[in-house]
């Protein structure tokens, strides 16, 4: 017995080894002095820091993808909540698979889908004229696309959990459908919807896969810009940067978890 | 305030008739248990009541007022749900306060009838408090005033008391009685437990796969049941099988002569008496109901001792003894050959 429990806890360490290990060297390396990475580090720096928002890439970047990630995560609770709404408090034909094809995206490889929003922007625009690819609003697109089935999810998690009891106890006391869903259904999901928008910002902000086809000139993505970068030099710079974005997805998980338990979520 | 007449009401589910032409007269001020089994369609009937479900075919009217195609929220009614359903992000107050919200009373009128409810269900000192800190009865307080705050037509309970343990539940029934009976609401209430819509209901309708089978106060139903179904479903009945041969005169199954009280077109049927009702003796009465018996099993309980005994068809039928009436000699032991007695007027028949 006592065994076992040390061989679990040893297989969670290493399990928790392995996937913050990379974290911790990443945001360490990017406090080295030294410009090639080198271990042990010759001293430590903060300069890496200003050294990456001084780069235009890497500040525009940045700047794209916390609009694009507002953007998208706006989209997709706009869309997402009152499809979670219809598909758990209503019955009508098709709603098992209108339920499916809003999370379907979770499913479907990111590069498969990245090339497959891009030919449709391609043929959309031999159609119409109307250019989407490379343009801000085709990437809110397809950032909507990556953060719907996120949004969906967590919605649905919650309604499921806030029971239609109190929703008809409101209904029972003159409460009209308007009013019981401003008074009391949002309410009881507004933790659900504000995971929802942590999850849908980090899957946007931290695209790179979908984002490959359809940046254009100047509207690069962070994580684009990262890749870029690492194709012709690999100093500190990149730590610092990835360093900023491990920062700003953790806060983001941080306060989800606050307001729902994730594990219960999925 | 007013009475409330369901008029042939029916609700399919598909093939499934859920309830199936149910009529009920509920007077003005009364307070009407619906008992039966689970999926007898108690809460259908209830929740088209409320307005939930939309009958099939049927008129519900509360008053004069035919209310059948009014949507819930327009219907003024009182709903107690079975695990209360009080709103989890509002304070105790908040809750009562919330159907006075939606009718948009000014803010003056509304924290009078708030504080007004509250005192009523004894809970003015927990009135900033979440419902989550509550205990199981005081929710159901809270939910009660909640309903009442609004000033319903009538009050609807879906199996209030089962979300209590077994000892706030005795309490909690008395105290809803008494405050439906000091608010003088109509009321209707849903239960699966006799013991329960006898204690507190004015009159109970006893619903069977989706009908009501028959409906009437306490001592109607367990006196003068008009089905087997009743008959067995409201306290313990002892069934004996045959067939009536003529005015109050009974022939069972083997061929011995009982008698009853009351009528019953001759035919197949059963002749039924309560347990209560039946003595163990040596010998037979001069006149009267008798069956030669063999004791099963004596069970002392306090305030009565129940012997299970063994008809010589082979049926188990039913005998309790209340302590001190001598109505069985206290040396019965299991094995004991004895004649099982009871009166004709005890005994009913049901088809
Ligand atoms: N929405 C529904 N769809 C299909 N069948 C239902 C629905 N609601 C109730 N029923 C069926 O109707 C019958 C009566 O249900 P219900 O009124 O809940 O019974 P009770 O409250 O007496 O236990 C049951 O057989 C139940 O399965
Ligand atoms: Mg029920």
């Amino acid at each position: 017995m006592k065994i076992g429990r040390y061989a679990f806890a040893a297989l969670v360490a290493l399990i928790f080894v392995f996937l913050l290990g990379p974290l911790i060297v990443i945001i360490w390396a990017s406090f080295f002095a030294d410009k090639i990475l080198s271990f042990p580090p010759s001293g430590y720096t903060t300069s890496w820091f200003g050294a990456a928002w001084a780069i235009s890439d890497f500040a525009n970047g940045f700047l794209m993808s916390v609009k694009v990630g507002a953007c998208a995560t706006v989209v997709s609770l706009l869309l997402g909540v009152p499809a979670a709404l219809a598909v758990e408090r209503y019955s009508f034909p098709g709603r098992e698979t209108i339920r499916q094809v809003l999370l379907s995206p979770m499913y479907v490889p990111a590069i498969v889908a990245g090339a497959a929003v891009y030919i449709y922007f391609v043929e959309f625009e031999i159609f119409t004229g109307f250019q989407l690819a490379a343009t801000f609003g085709g990437l809110v697109i397809a950032h909507s696309l990556i953060a719907l089935p996120w949004t969906m999810r967590l919605v649905c998690a919650s309604l499921v959990t806030a029971n239609t009891v109190s929703e008809e106890a409101a209904r029972s006391l003159g409460a009209n459908a308007v009013q019981t869903f401003f008074l009391v259904t949002l309410p009881i999901i507004r933790p659900g919807i504000i995971a929802a928008a942590m999850f849908s910002f980090i899957a946007s902000f931290s695209d790179l896969e979908k984002s490959l086809f359809l940046v254009g000139p100047g509207k690069t993505t962070l994580p684009i810009a990262i890749v870029n970068y690492l194709e012709w030099s690999l100093d500190p710079t990149i730590s610092a940067v990835a360093t900023v974005q491990i920062l700003i997805i953790g806060t983001a998980l941080i306060v989800s978890d606050r307001f729902v338990k994730l594990g219960k979520a999925f | 305030m007013s009475g409330v007449t369901l008029s042939n009401i029916r609700k399919t589910y598909g093939e499934l008739a859920a309830v199936d032409d149910v009529s009920i007269e509920i007077r003005d001020g009364e307070l009407l248990a619906l008992l039966g089994p689970s999926g007898c369609g108690k809460t259908t009937t209830l929740r088209m009541i409320a307005g939930f479900v939309a009958p099939t075919a049927g008129t519900i009217r509360f008053g004069e007022r035919d209310v059948t195609s009014i949507p819930v929220h327009k219907r003024n009614v009182g709903m107690v749900f079975q695990g209360y359903a009080l709103f989890p992000h509002l304070t105790v107050a908040k809750n009562v306060e919330f159907g006075l919200r939606v009718r948009s009373w000014d803010k003056e009128r509304k924290a009078r009838r708030v504080a007004e409810m509250l005192r009523w269900v004894q809970l003015d000192a927990l009135a900033e408090r979440s419902p989550r800190a509550l205990s199981g009865g005081q929710q159901q307080r809270v939910a009660l005033a909640r309903a009442m705050a609004i000033e319903p037509d009538v009050l609807l309970l879906d199996e209030p008391f089962s979300a209590l343990d077994a000892k706030l539940r005795t309490q909690m029934r008395k105290e809803i009685r008494d405050l439906q009976q000091d608010a003088g609401i109509t009321s209707v209430f849903v239960t699966h437990d006799q013991a329960e819509a006898m204690a507190i209901a004015d009159r109970i309708g006893v619903m069977s796969h989706g009908k009501l089978e028959q409906l009437g106060s306490a001592e109607d139903l367990y006196k003068r049941p008009v089905s087997r179904f009743v008959a067995g479903f409201i306290g313990k009945c002892n069934f004996v099988e045959g067939r009536v041969v003529g005015a109050q005169r009974f022939e069972s199954a083997e061929g011995l002569a009982l008698q009853f009280g009351g009528e019953h077109a001759a035919g197949a049927a059963a002749l039924c008496f309560r347990p209560e009702h039946a003595v163990l003796e040596a010998g037979a009465p001069a006149s009267g109901n008798s069956l030669p018996v063999t004791v099963k099993s004596v069970t002392y309980l306090g305030p009565s001792t129940d012997f299970e005994v063994l008809s010589d068809s082979g049926q188990t039928l039913l005998v309790s003894a209340a302590s001190g009436t001598g109505h069985a000699p206290s040396s019965v032991a299991p094995g004991q050959k004895l004649r099982l007695n009871w009166r004709p007027e005890d005994s009913f028949v049901v088809a």
